[in-house]
């Protein structure tokens, strides 16, 4: 080992160390969390600005959270716009489309009609698609029809 | 009393097949999800589930092995059932297309989010292949030996993506009668082709032998 390379080498142990020990334990917090890629399908019968409801029906529950890419700061009053087949029709029927804002937390939440399996799979559609941020869209599968509930996470990149 | 017995068996085996059939397509109509779906979706789905049902028979009525029914009548029934396969499978690609014409294309692209629809369109490209030599058939001029390997490997190809693909799918049928289903049909499936190909070429060969030592 040359001298060049020896300080080299030093100089990168060094820069480690001062780094808090959760960088160490937690790689990905070290390069920044990785935005969510869109899932294929995810777009599929998406009908643009679904309007802002309060609720979509009773007795299932679309949950998640909006996060930052990067740092992973919540990202609070977002729109994220939901939609699936459900106990009162497919996944174009206009009343299985809404959209919620994420509260301060970066979570969000909305009360649908029971999810029913849909061209062979139980699953939800979710999409971020308003400019801020590079749009996002997500298809969750439900592990089983049954479920009252299914859950989809947004860490989202600027545009 | 033999005949009885004949007549018994007869009635046995086609119960059977009444049976296999008739269950999961009634069960699939009890369905409450058939509620929230539109008719075109309905359609495609029995469609679906109608072509999957009528793979039972066509190894059986190509052996001619279905009782009651003579060979040449069972000919002329394999060439109805396979046409209805084709108009099934176009009801079902149909009717899946009206319901969500992206979740369609997305399948037939061979890009969608479902490990079941390859296997739906390779079996749709099965039997398209075989509706296309079966029409042509004449005008290529196969060796008849050639022509059932090439049919026989196809349908061998499409029942068992058939079957991949049913099991795969949530909410079209009743769990356990599909699986009766989907297990008969690899069965008469197998069954005949082991009888085409194994079987009755060696009796031939065992009967051929027998006749030389006697010479």
């Amino acid at each position: 080992m040359n001298r060049r390379r020896f300080l080299v080498a030093a100089g990168a142990a060094g820069l480690v160390l001062t780094q808090s020990p959760l960088a160490l334990t937690l790689p990905a917090q070290a390069k920044g969390l990785a935005p969510t890629p869109t899932m294929r399908g995810g777009a599929n019968n998406y009908r643009p600005n679904a309007p802002l409801v309060d609720r979509l029906g009773s007795g299932f529950w679309v949950t998640g959270t909006v996060r930052r890419a990067g740092d992973g700061a919540p990202l609070s009053g977002v729109r994220i716009q939901i939609w699936a087949a459900t106990t009162i029709g497919g996944e174009r029927e206009p009343r299985n489309h809404g959209s919620v804002l994420t509260a301060a937390d970066g979570t969000f939440r909305l009360e649908t009609e029971q999810i029913v399996p849909n061209f062979g799979e139980p699953h939800a559609h979710l999409a971020y698609d308003d400019g801020a941020f590079k749009t996002v869209f997500l298809r969750p599968v439900m592990p089983s029809a049954r479920d009252t509930s299914v859950n989809a996470d947004f860490v989202l990149a600027p545009a | 009393m033999a005949k009885q017995h004949k007549n018994l068996v007869s009635f046995g085996i086609w119960s059977g097949i009444a049976l296999l059939v008739a269950v999961p397509v009634v069960l699939a109509t009890t369905s409450p999800y058939l509620g929230y779906r539109s008719m075109a979706y309905i359609i495609g789905g029995f469609a679906g589930i109608l072509a999957l049902a009528l793979f039972l028979l066509q190894p059986l009525l190509a052996l001619g092995a279905l009782p009651g029914v003579n060979k040449a009548h069972s000919r002329l029934c394999h060439r109805w059932v396979g046409a209805s396969i084709v108009v099934a499978v176009l009801l079902h690609v149909g009717g899946l297309y009206l319901t969500s014409p992206a979740d369609t294309v997305d399948a037939l692209l061979l890009v969608s989010p479902t490990a079941f629809s390859i296997y739906g369109v390779i079996a749709m490209w099965g039997v398209v292949f075989t509706a296309v030599l079966v029409v042509c058939r004449r005008r290529l001029r196969l060796r008849y030996s050639t022509w059932q390997l090439v049919h026989n490997g196809l349908a061998l190809v499409v029942v068992i993506s058939t079957v991949i693909h049913a099991v795969m799918i949530q909410g079209a049928m009743e769990e356990i009668s599909k699986w009766v289903l989907c297990l008969a049909v690899l069965a008469t499936t197998t069954g005949a082709l082991v009888l085409h190909w194994v079987v009755k070429p060696l009796s031939r060969r065992r009967r051929l032998d027998r006749k030389a030592l006697s010479d």
